[in-house]
């Protein structure tokens, strides 16, 4: 079988420059960046190049730079380091979250709650996913710790009014974090325009390697640190530095900011004649997520009558490497709690799925998948039909 | 996007279904792997013999080794209500089910089959020594495997011509050491998961504790009588033993002692010496003519009662008003047992199979 990757939403094959820029630092340039020597002197070199080069691409000065272990740290640290140094602060003992949250958000809070007595509020948010402003608004006041929005949602695409969310925190001085995993990829954010206190994302879904993310952190929010020991990053995050994969990200972000806007442009073409396809030659398909204000390469729906579960099998035999969402190779189709929180039926959003594009996805590789995607689920459905 | 014919194995992680996949990877097939997760409530904990994680993993080894995709397809609904439920049911009758057997017809080449074709393929495959032939007719015709030792007929007698068009058996014409020899010549590093005597779904919990903690109602005791009419002990629950057994039975008396009867209406049950172990006829139910076409009556077939049992040549007759078969044995066979299945060859040709529902003793 030839085989198409539609997954980029999960993630990305490293640029051949990326692996380059790294490679210096698994074996000439290995020192520790804490070292006094002249060895520890290029990887420190390397590293606080790497945070200056972050802090302009994102035009942060105000930020710190936290190096972590990726996206899921980021938001760890973001959460619970936020939640446990505003209680002792002020007092604030409540969570504010959105119902789409990933699950490094949506399990944070939860542990928080569960064994930590946390109060937690999960948003309604409209069908669309994106945060219902009105109700969030009443919600927050100084008893609140902190706030956590998904940027750009993982399964549905949908991009938050992250602006007016922010803005929103920052008047009544609360701290406002987001997950930016899936936006980094896609959008350059200008972090000076916008009052975010804290911002997440990973290498890994722009063609850098896995294991290695940022945390930025406003300069005037003071949070505790969740993996303690050394001095490293400011000491909000102790461990020895991952060289190699910090130099590896920062040079992926390089690349893809010079390439953003056409890229996107690109991209969109091909996501928006997909979904187009999608809804008009498939009976019982339904878009979901935000039709304008989504992430340029990514197509997420729900099926009628079928499994997810069973449809990315019958694509992947096929040949073509798509996603339902909610990562879960074994067990249960179990309806994911995204789509049930934006309104989607349970026998519906069992038969869910995302296509994300990448900046190696070809029209061709479109074509071919929208030409078997209709007969693939037509099947699927005859025979769940006959059965029962 | 191409033309090779697509190809389901269902894999177990085993040397069998290993080797099978990888005959069918060499011919040139479009292979894809799955395994049906059928049981307990999470595959992360070593509950029962099924779909364990090293099962798994074994599995999941193999595919990357044959560079073939490997899926894990959730069935445990459906193995539950045809298989465990009817297993229980069974249980419940007095008789003793053969869930393998069951599993075979309604959920691998069930669930399975209908899924793996849904998906897109054309074949189903596993690692059975059993063979399918086709003839000019276009008719499908099931054989014993090369290996007599290993032959598996017997679980597949219960397909039909459809099921049988779908089905791949690389194994049928090997045997056991060749199947072996070849995992060592594709280097394929899978351990001989051992042949457990309990079924999959069963745990470390045991048969017993399986059935009582399904069904409590099975823990009922009752007397246990020999063929004269004596009460010689008393029983745990007549689910708990099975025509022929020998172990936990009559312990204390002079001469070993068998399970020769078990009698439902007054829960008792009738043990005696080897001599009383002996039946000279069956009546079989439910049956599946793995033609579709009923042969004519009275026939005359080989006839196996139990997996590991020994063909005995018999004449079977139809008895229309019961809508069951009468086998009459050339010579006594022991253990025939209601509840499991009997299966009718001409020689290494599997012709059909049926339900035991009732047994006719030598000395009863």
């Amino acid at each position: 079988v030839d085989r198409i990757y539609l997954d980029y939403a999960a993630s990305t094959p490293v640029d051949r420059q990326v692996v380059e820029t790294m490679l210096p630092f698994f074996e000439k340039d290995f020192g520790n960046p804490s070292s006094i020597h002249f060895y520890g002197q290029q990887s420190e070199g390397a590293i606080e190049r790497s945070r200056k080069r972050v802090q302009e691409l994102f035009n942060a000065d105000k930020y710190d730079v936290i190096f972590t272990s990726g996206g899921t740290e980021s938001d760890n640290l973001a959460l619970r380091g936020t939640a446990f140094s505003e209680r002792k602060r002020r007092g604030a003992n409540r969570i504010l979250i959105s119902g789409v949250e990933h699950h490094a958000v949506l399990s944070t809070a939860i542990q928080l709650r569960d064994d930590f007595e946390f109060e937690l509020d999960i948003l309604q948010v409209h069908k669309n996913g994106k945060l219902d402003l009105r109700e969030f608004e009443k919600k927050l006041d100084s008893s609140v710790a902190v706030v956590s929005m998904i940027y750009a949602n993982n399964e549905i695409g949908t991009i938050n009014p992250i602006n007016s969310i922010a803005a929103l925190c920052s008047e009544k001085e609360i701290p406002f974090h987001t997950d930016a995993v899936q936006a980094v990829a896609h959008e350059i954010i200008d972090m000076s325009s916008q009052k975010i206190d804290l911002l997440s994302f990973g290498a890994h879904k722009f063609y850098g390697p896995k294991g290695v993310g940022v945390l930025l952190k406003n300069k005037s929010l003071k949070i505790s640190p969740q993996i303690t020991g050394g001095q490293q990053e400011y000491g909000y995050r102790a461990g020895t530095h991952n060289v190699p994969l910090i130099v590896g990200m920062v040079k992926a972000l390089d690349l893809i900011s010079e390439q953003i806007e056409k890229e996107s442009k690109k991209l969109k073409t091909l996501r928006n004649k997909i979904i187009n396809t999608v809804l008009t030659k498939i009976p019982g398909s339904f878009l979901t997520g935000d039709t304008f204000d989504r992430l340029p390469n990514h197509a997420s729906f729900v099926f009628e009558g079928i499994s997810g579960n069973d449809l990315l099998v019958a694509l992947d035999m096929a040949g073509f490497a798509v996603s339902s969402g909610s990562a879960c190779k074994v067990g249960n189709p179990v309806p994911s709690e995204v789509l049930i929180n934006i309104g989607i039926p349970a026998d519906l959003a069992i038969g869910s799925l995302r296509v994300s594009l990448g900046k190696t996805t070809t029209s061709n590789e479109i074509n071919k998948f929208l030409d078997i995607l209709p007969a693939v689920i037509s099947n699927l459905r005859q025979s769940s039909k006959g059965k029962s | 996007l191409n033309q090779q014919p697509k190809v389901v194995v269902a894999m177990s992680g085993g040397v069998d279904s290993s080797v099978a996949a990888a005959m069918l990877v060499e011919k040139g097939y479009d292979v894809s792997g799955m395994m049906l997760k059928l049981w307990s409530g999470s595959c992360e904990q070593e509950e029962n013999a099924c779909c364990t994680p090293e099962a798994i993993e074994q599995a999941r080894n193999v595919a990357i080794k044959l560079e073939i995709p490997f899926y894990v397809i959730d069935a445990k609904e459906g193995f539950k209500h045809f298989v465990v439920d009817q297993f229980i049911d069974t249980h419940i009758k007095g008789f003793t089910p053969n869930p393998c057997y069951v599993c075979n017809q309604k959920i691998k080449w069930g669930l399975l089959l209908e899924k793996a074709l849904q998906m897109g393929a054309q074949f189903l495959a596993t690692g059975h020594y059993a063979q399918i032939r086709v003839d000019t007719s276009n008719k499908w015709h099931l054989f014993k495997g090369n290996d007599l030792k290993k032959d598996q007929s017997y679980f597949l007698s219960g397909l039909n011509q459809n099921q049988l068009s779908r089905t791949l058996l690389p194994l049928g014409g090997l045997i056991k050491t060749e199947v072996r020899k070849l995992a060592s010549g594709y280097n394929l590093d899978v351990a001989e998961i051992a042949d457990s005597q309990d079924l999959c779904f069963i745990g470390v919990e045991g048969y017993q504790a399986f059935l009582t903690r399904l069904y409590p109602g099975f823990e009922k005791r009752g007397i246990v009588r020999n063929t004269s009419g004596q009460i010689v002990g008393e029983h745990m629950g007549l689910a708990f033993y099975t025509i022929g057994q020998r172990k936990s039975v009559g312990s204390g008396l002079e001469k070993p002692h068998y399970v020769i009867k078990k009698e439902i209406e007054n829960n008792e049950l009738i043990i005696d010496t080897k001599e009383y172990l002996g039946f000279s006829s069956i009546s079989i139910a439910d049956l599946n003519w793995i033609s579709g076409v009923e042969p004519n009556f009275p026939s005359e077939f080989s006839v196996k009662i139990r997996y590991k049992g020994i063909p005995v040549q018999s004449v079977i007759e139809k008895i229309e008003e019961k809508e069951s078969y009468r086998i009459q044995f050339s010579k006594p066979v022991r253990d025939a047992t209601p509840g499991q299945i009997a299966v009718l060859y001409k020689d290494d040709e599997v012709i059909g199979s049926g339900l035991i529902v009732s047994t006719e003793g030598l000395k009863l």
